[in-house]
């Protein structure tokens, strides 16, 4: 089996779909020749040039309108934003065009469109550049939010995202783009929207997380088991829709849970975590949810990155608290 | 106007060098090449005018004055900085010199600019705003929104497009339908200019022109100046849009090889005083260096300051819940 990077596998994903599916297409911002800014489309566009591999002008709201408008029009496309932290100027026409798409028409039309976009910290990008703000997407019902952590799943669950009949935002951990490989099948697979995934299972505690804090989440519990604490690590990988009942089972399993991200800790996804639950499994609890997160402040200059971010120390920190408690 | 052109392109090989030692973190857009537009525009202006400008912004923030040592302490994120090492090299303001800030994202400062040149309008002040920006901001929406209100108000404000030829990773014709900014501007009814960003000369008349029809109350004005980026867009490029050759032949109009030349025909200054100016700008430079290397980190406890008038939960100890 081929061992790939993320940003690897990512790219694999995209050339079996363009190879598959001639309905396919990518759009976005210096994604042709140059192969994007973290060269995820590299070589896309001289192997299936340049009317389907599509070099667009400087405006992300054009570049999300146009692929709505040729997804209405039975094209599948894939469209990259470069940095999640720049879908804001493409904000409307995500949540509140797209998104609400197929429910204005009664099912009649839909719009079956991927928006994959980079983000997150620990690059020493600065600002917009790594803000996390996925949680600000699942307020806009009518879009999948899915959050890969690895190159197994990242590969699975874009091909699943390109079929999916809904409107999907990939986000793409930028630190982890080539951190680790991983035997990746070549081939084709998928995997399913709303399963989570158990990382690693240990009694005491129940780390959670998705995307770039799953990495961070296997550090802190390599460093809880010696000291005696044994950690299971849940990733959710996709937000919308949320393994509820994946999620109760790890968190019923230790009665004591820790939910991290990269995103600032109010009304962060982390909130919804905890509420669902203290809804769904109240009783098996040992003690509160706890939250670890980023700063309810504008992502810091790179010199004061790891201040920010959500680190071992601090997710050992809470995990340690929890069992205590 | 000279020393303003070495201050930049010193300040800047330098930025470039920390950079490549890890000293600067994120991004760094260098502006060599670049350096006629800002200081041709900026001396053509008042330094009470306003001032905002896109992410390449290192030569308009050394033109208006602004401590090169505070300037370099920004870029390595260090607490002596312009903004306290917050802002970094996109976001440089000093807003004690009307300079309102560098912007990261592309066309956000646009309309920003004509809501302050309505102000000014409101106001009957005299200050007018400049708003730089690249040729491809202009394929953004917010450009034209930008543009269409100005126009719609006749506001005092000079949008100022830097057409370096290229955006990111594409060139103008890949991004654009037209090859002269200037066109653009003719939508919006809107007086321009076009000019030869690698000529101060020509940038300052340009300007010059524009600020006036400004400060007369007649409206907005759009100045092109074209011009070249010698570097790549950032540090980060391999520059798969052009070739050396095309590199070469601009670098050959070096905007302050043209200007020193002029002034030495000219016998404005010798090539010894033209020199002199050269080594001083270069002591003052490795000064700024060694300045911001041994700044202070801002405190880690201070990552949340500020971000309020008044601190909504002081006691907050950090972003953990319980
Ligand atoms: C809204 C937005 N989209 C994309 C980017 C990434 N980006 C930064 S600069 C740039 C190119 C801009 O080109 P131009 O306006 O010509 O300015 P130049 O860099 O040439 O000075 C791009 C694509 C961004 N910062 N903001
Ligand atoms: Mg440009």
């Amino acid at each position: 089996m081929p061992q790939m990077t993320l940003v690897e596998a990512v790219r694999d994903a995209l050339r079996l779909e363009l190879r598959r599916d001639p309905r396919v297409m990518l759009l976005g911002l210096d994604i042709g020749r140059l192969g994007g800014v973290f060269r995820a489309t590299d070589g896309l566009q001289a192997e299936f040039g340049a009317e389907r591999v599509v070099d667009m002008p400087l405006a992300e709201a054009a570049i999300v309108g146009a692929s709505i408008g040729l997804a209405v029009a039975g094209f599948v496309p894939v469209a990259e934003i470069q940095f999640l932290g720049f879908t804001h100027q493409a904000f409307h026409q995500i949540g509140p065009q797209v998104g609400r798409w197929r429910q204005r028409s009664r099912g009649r039309f839909s719009a079956p469109l991927v928006i994959r976009a980079p983000f997150g910290g620990g690059i020493r990008s600065p600002e917009f550049h790594s803000d996390a703000i996925e949680a600000q997407f699942v307020q806009t019902p009518g879009i999948k939010v899915v959050m890969p952590a690895s190159p197994y799943d990242a590969k699975g669950l874009l091909l699943e995202a390109i079929r999916d009949p809904d409107p999907v935002l990939f986000c793409e951990p930028d630190r982890l783009y080539r951190l680790h490989r991983q035997e990746v099948p070549a081939g084709e697979y998928t995997i399913p929207f709303g399963q989570a995934r158990t990382v690693r299972e240990g009694d005491d505690v129940t780390l959670v997380a998705w995307s770039a804090a799953v990495e961070l989440c296997e550090r802190a519990a390599a460093q809880l088991d010696g000291e005696g604490i044994a950690a299971t690590v849940l990733d959710l990988r996709t937000l919308v829709p949320l393994d509820v009942e994946g999620l109760v089972r790890a968190a019923t399993r230790t009665g004591r849970v820790v939910v991290v991200h990269e995103a600032p800790l109010s009304a962060g996804f982390g909130a919804e975590v905890a509420a669902t639950i203290q809804e769904e499994a109240f009783f098996a609890l040992d003690g509160p949810v706890r939250r670890v997160a980023a700063w309810d402040a504008p992502y810091p200059s790179a010199a004061l990155e790891a201040s920010y971010l959500p680190t071992v120390a601090r997710v050992v920190a809470a995990a340690r608290a929890a069992v205590r408690s | 106007m000279y020393r303003q052109m070495v201050l930049i392109r010193r300040f800047e090989d330098h930025a470039a060098e920390s950079y490549a030692r890890a000293r600067i973190g994120g991004f760094l857009h260098l502006y060599i090449g670049e350096e006629a537009v800002a200081v041709g525009a900026l001396n053509a202006a008042r330094p009470t005018d306003h001032l905002l400008t896109h992410y390449r912004d290192h030569g308009y923030a050394l033109v208006r004055g602004c401590d090169p040592k505070a300037a370099m302490a920004e870029l390595f994120g260090k607490a002596s900085g312009l903004s306290g090492g917050r802002g970094g090299s996109m976001h440089l303001a000093e807003a004690s010199r009307h300079f309102w800030g560098g912007h990261a994202i592309v066309g956000s400062h646009i309309p920003i600019g004509a809501g302050m040149a309505y102000a000014m309008q409101y106001q009957r002040r005299e200050e007018v705003v400049l708003d730089f920006f690249g040729d491809g901001a202009t394929g953004n929406g917010i450009f034209h929104e930008g543009l269409n209100m100005a126009a719609l108000w006749q506001l005092p404000v000079v949008f100022v497009c830097e057409n370096n030829l290229y955006g990111m990773g594409a060139t103008l014709a890949e991004e654009s339908p037209v090859k002269d900014m200037i066109i653009r501007a003719e939508g919006y009814t809107m007086p321009s200019r076009q000019c030869d960003g690698m000529d101060v000369f020509s940038v300052y008349e340009a300007v010059r022109t524009a600020v006036e029809h400004c400060r007369s109350g007649k409206g907005p004005f759009f100045v092109e100046a074209v011009t070249y980026r010698f570097r790549g867009h950032s540090m980060a490029d391999p520059e798969l849009y052009r070739d050396k050759e095309e590199v070469g032949r601009w670098r050959a109009q070096d905007p302050i090889l043209r200007f020193g030349e002029f002034c030495v025909r000219q016998r404005i200054s010798s090539e010894r005083e033209l020199e002199e100016v050269n080594e001083q700008v270069e002591q003052e430079m490795l000064e700024a260096v060694a300045f911001a290397e041994a700044a202070p980190l801002p405190e880690e406890s201070t990552v949340a300051d500020g971000v309020y008038a008044n601190p909504i939960d002081p006691e907050a100890a950090g972003p953990e819940s319980a």
